[in-house]
């Protein structure tokens, strides 16, 4: 069963400047297990879709079929969206963009919708550079059917029903960095701080912008032994560096002590200001990226922030030659040869 | 043997070896007979490889119009060794075997009951042309320029043709031109005396045009606006998108920015093709895929989202000889029962089932507006026969006057002025809701599209009495579909006999002309050509009105048949099939013997069997 909220508005809410409150970009309320990530992670794209003052109705969500790909009914509820089946999020949301490129597109999925069922389409989305952003709510199980393993839970990863996974785990934020995506992050559900500013990053980047948020599955993999649990995490998570993410209107003001600070401006105009953990380490250098992924991975660390990004990146669009109005909006008289045309293919056929 | 001579009405076979340009010269020929106003069919028999092997071409010429795929050769011109035994074995008593005498044929190829007409297509090639390339492409026209002789067809229309091939390489037309005379005029000093079948001009073409059904169909789907084609390789389906993006590149390039009005994306696999082609649908673009065999068993999962979430969507399904891989470039209409109920649950998918080149053309333009309509995936059922070979065709036609049907969406202005705005209400009581589309409006009319069971604002339920509601409405929608699909075409104004004759898709000239052999022998049918499933009351009163009737079809379950059956509530045993599976289009000799051999007490004296 689905609750609706009741939407009640306090005169006093504050408004973003486009003038929505924080309930506007709120959808049903949860059905999810008490604690699960995933809605920690629905919270944080409300945060963000707010303070971005986002138009709800000029963003779209699509999913896959997971408890992650129930959550966009508990978020934007004035946004369309589209729960279609299991694995095949990106083609669905390949096809929206191609019927109308001035939406925002939102994908989320789960890690067993994605680097199982969905392996095939992520890579593919990734290689056309799909304007979207993808999230995947990684709990290294399937949640709604009952927690077997996934193919991201690591190896020697022990699961409730305390057996060790023996297979190695696909790392999804590796995998994009190694098939072009030209934004790669990765997250915490329970680090709002860094989330929040990396989601809206990620909606700024024109191209394919791809979140791995570690998500917790309280139910099926949150115990002892597992590689997933908020214990766990907590205690193996290092962080490229801090984040803060600077709309195009406002002027950079934040700066940290100590470390150096980068700021990498995005397609939008927006930036993302990052406060570098480590010296060694470029957020445009897919080099770098991958060696720091691999190195955390040796070390048994969880990498978190903005791992890669190509600001100037071809979207699909681009590299098509498409139309600068959305396909959708072509009516008739823009699309339809007509009679004459088709006389003379016909007269080219005698 | 007979000297009497046959006037456009011949079979006459190519045997080639793939990827050696025969193709081209081929086509040749049989433009050069549709040129002379003379009606002809022409076949394409091609293995599932890129060279080397055998591959035939079967023209049938006939005045009379009776152009289905037929048993028999009056003339083979053999090019290819490896198949020579094959070929000669196939030649109708009387008949010819055209072939290179550059090499002696072996004593074993020697029939008494068939004439021998040697050309030295190599060696005229080796002594005129200077590289290995040249021998061989020119070969084939040597050969068309013989048969052209042979069968006194106007060497200057074919003349003609080649100027027009090379209007863009100039320097090719006099090699070519050249190698055509050599033929000619080989076969005119060595073989003067006539043949015992000819070709001679008439006025039976009209204003027809020569044209496949791939190409058809995708002009279909330009002129209906379709923006998006996503697909994945297949034969005999891909020269349809391979089309889409020709004519695009014609037609739909914006002339000031260079830009382009469509989109065409190559996909990873047929799960993803359709998905893609949903979430464009979804969006409001006109969005379509073509796939074949395997491909329909992939979107299988999503044929089944598209019609429960209610999602238009065009897929064209060019069939082939299936199970499995099957024989992937042959014909067959093997895939009704699945393409009618795809997926798991409850489902049922609308189907057109086009004949010509013509229907092609129609039906997928008609396809996208029922698709809008009834918000629900429409199949073209095409097949490899209709898609991949030429078909004389009445030309394409179009009305400028003609709207899209883009069906129950709900603009801005709608929204503002709604109350209640419920997906899945059923406001009209047609069973077909209003949609939105995404973007439309900042407060109003956003829904979650889903697979799953919900109530008529599209929230989730488990409510057995909502999900009831629902599939009951989708039932009504199923009843409001068979207004609008095209209904059966009869070939008389009004059922007269006892027996009866059902065909679709590209049986249609093989049963008409069994048809009317059978009426010269004194056994009468009535003819319905079925156009369209759901099947509507027209479909159902033929049957009715017949104590017998044959469904003819290209399977070997005779699938039709079930579907008919088990629509209609018909009685099993007074539906009988005319069925072939072999992979190549059905004959006339075919349905005959087989509609003959159900009733034998209708036997006429002197037919065999
Ligand atoms: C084709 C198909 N096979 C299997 C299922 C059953 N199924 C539903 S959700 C799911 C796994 C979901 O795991 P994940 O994507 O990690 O989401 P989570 O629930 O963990 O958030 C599976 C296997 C399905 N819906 N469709
Ligand atoms: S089963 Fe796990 S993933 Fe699913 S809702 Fe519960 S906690 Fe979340
Ligand atoms: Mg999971």
């Amino acid at each position: 069963m689905t609750y609706i909220k009741s939407k009640i508005r306090h005169p006093k809410q504050p408004k973003n400047s486009i003038g929505y409150v924080k309930a506007d970009y709120e959808g049903a309320l949860s059905t999810l297990c008490a604690g699960c990530g995933h809605d920690s992670i629905s919270a944080a794209i409300i945060e963000a879709c707010y303070e971005m003052s986002i138009e709800p109705h000029r963003l779209a969500k699509v999913s896959g079929i997971g408890c992650s790909s129930k959550t966009p009914t508990y978020f934007l509820g004035n946004s369309h969206g589209f729960n279609s089946v299991h694995g095949r999020m990106p083609s669905i949301t390949t096809g929206a963009n191609m019927a109308n490129r001035d939406l925002i597109y939102l994908g989320v999925s789960g890690d067993g919708d994605t680097a199982s069922i969905g392996l095939g389409q992520f890579c593919h989305v990734i290689r056309r550079n799909l304007n979207m952003t993808y999230i995947v709510m990684n709990n290294g199980c399937y949640g709604l059917t009952k927690g077997q393993d996934s193919a991201t839970a690591d190896f020697g990863s022990v699961n409730k029903s305390g057996t060790e996974n023996p297979f190695p785990a696909i790392d999804l934020a590796g995998l994009a960095l190694e098939l072009g995506a030209t934004f790669v992050a990765r997250s915490f559900s329970g680090d709002k701080t860094q989330l929040i500013p990396l989601i809206k990053a990620a909606m700024s980047h024109r191209g394919f912008a791809f979140l791995d948020v570690i998500s917790p599955c309280v139910t099926f993999n949150n115990n002892m032994g597992s590689t997933k649990s908020y214990e766990y995490v907590r205690d193996h998570i290092p962080a490229t560096a801090a984040h803060e993410f600077v709309p195009q209107e406002e002027e950079i003001l934040i700066s940290y002590p100590g470390g150096s600070n980068t700021s990498v401006r995005l397609h939008d105009g927006s930036s993302i200001q990052l406060h570098k953990l480590n010296a060694n380490w470029n957020p445009i250098d897919r080099n770098t990226a991958v060696n720091r992924l691999q190195q955390a991975k040796i070390n048994g660390e969880i990498l978190t922030g903005l791992l890669f990004v190509d600001k100037d990146s071809r979207d699909l669009h681009e590299v098509i030659n498409s139309v600068d109005q959305p396909l959708n909006s072509l009516r008739k008289e823009l699309l339809c040869p007509g009679t004459s045309a088709l006389n003379k293919i016909n007269d080219g056929l005698r | 043997m007979t000297k009497a001579c046959r006037v456009n009405d011949m079979v006459i076979r190519f045997a080639n070896v793939n990827g050696t340009g025969s193709a081209s010269a081929n086509d040749l020929f049989s433009k050069a007979i549709f040129r002379m106003g003379i009606p002809l069919s022409s076949k394409n028999v091609f293995p599932s490889n890129i060279q080397g092997l055998p591959t035939w071409y079967e023209v049938r010429i006939n005045e009379n119009g009776f152009l289905g795929y037929c048993d028999g050769v009056d003339i083979m011109v053999a090019v290819n060794p490896q198949s020579f035994t094959r070929d000669v074995a196939s030649v109708n008593k009387g008949g010819y075997f055209v072939y290179d005498s550059t090499k002696k044929l072996h004593p074993d190829l020697i029939r008494e009951d068939i004439h021998y007409i040697g050309i030295p297509m190599m060696q005229l090639c080796m002594e005129n042309y200077e590289t290995p390339r040249q021998h061989q492409l020119f070969k084939n026209i040597v050969y068309v320029g013989a048969l052209a002789a042979l069968l006194r067809v106007e060497l200057e229309v074919i003349r003609q043709i080649i100027h027009e091939l090379f209007s863009k390489k100039e320097k090719l037309i006099p090699p070519n031109v050249k190698a055509l005379e050599l033929g000619a005029n080989y076969a005119l000093e060595h073989y003067s005396e006539p043949l015992n079948v000819k070709v001679e001009r008439r006025d039976n073409i009209k204003d027809k045009i020569l044209i496949d059904g791939n190409s058809a169909t995708a002009l279909g789907a330009i002129y209906a606006g379709a923006t998006v084609g996503a697909w994945y390789p297949i034969t005999p389906s891909t020269s349809v998108i391979s089309a889409f993006e020709k004519y695009c590149k014609r037609l739909r390039v914006d002339a000031e920015t260079g830009k382009n009005k469509f989109a065409i994306i190559q996909a990873e696999d047929e799960l993803a093709a359709i998905g893609m082609v949903i979430g464009a649908n979804w969006n409001g673009a006109r969005a379509f895929t073509s796939t074949s065999g395997a491909g329909i068993s992939l979107m299988s999962e999503f044929l089944g989202l598209a019609y429960f979430a209610e999602i238009p969507l065009v897929l064209v399904n060019v069939q082939r000889g299936g199970p499995s891989t099957g024989m992937p470039t042959r014909t067959q209409q093997s895939d009704i029962l699945i393409c009618a109920y795809a997926s798991h649950g409850d489902t049922k998918q609308v189907l057109l089932f086009p004949s010509t080149p013509a229907d092609c053309f129609e039906m997928t333009a008609m396809a996208f507006d029922l698709a809008d309509r009834l918000q629900t995936p429409v199949i073209v059922m095409s097949d490899l026969d209709l898609g991949m070979n030429n078909h004389v065709s009445p030309p394409l036609k179009w009305d400028d006057k003609r709207q899209y049907d883009l069906g129950k969406v709900l603009n801005k202005e709608q929204l503002e002025h709604m109350e209640d705005y419920g997906r899945y209400l059923d406001v009209d009581d047609d069973g077909i809701c209003y949609r939105t589309l995404p973007g439309t409006h900042p407060t109003k009319g956003a829904f979650f599209t889903r697979g799953t069971s919900r109530d008529e604002h599209a929230k989730y339920t488990e409510d057995a009495a909502t999900y009831v509601r629902n599939g009951e409405r989708l039932q009504k929608k199923w009843q409001t579909t068979k207004r609008y699909v095209p209904g059966p075409a009869f070939h008389q104004p009004k059922s007269e006999h006892a027996l009866g004759v059902v065909y679709f898709g590209t049986s249609n000239y093989s049963t008409l002309e069994a048809v009317d052999s059978l009426a010269r022998q004194g056994i009468h049918f009535d003819v319905m050509q079925v156009k369209a499933f759901p099947f509507n009351d027209d479909v159902k009163n033929f049957f009715e009105a017949h104590e017998q009737v044959f469904v003819v079809e290209q399977n070997r379950d005779a699938q039709f048949r079930s579907l008919l059956i088990n629509e209609l509530g018909l009685l099993p045993n007074r539906v009988l099939s005319a069925l072939n599976f072999d992979g190549m289009p059905i004959t006339a000799a075919h349905i005959l013997k087989q509609i003959i051999k159900q009733l034998p007490e209708m036997k006429p004296a002197g037919v065999n069997l």
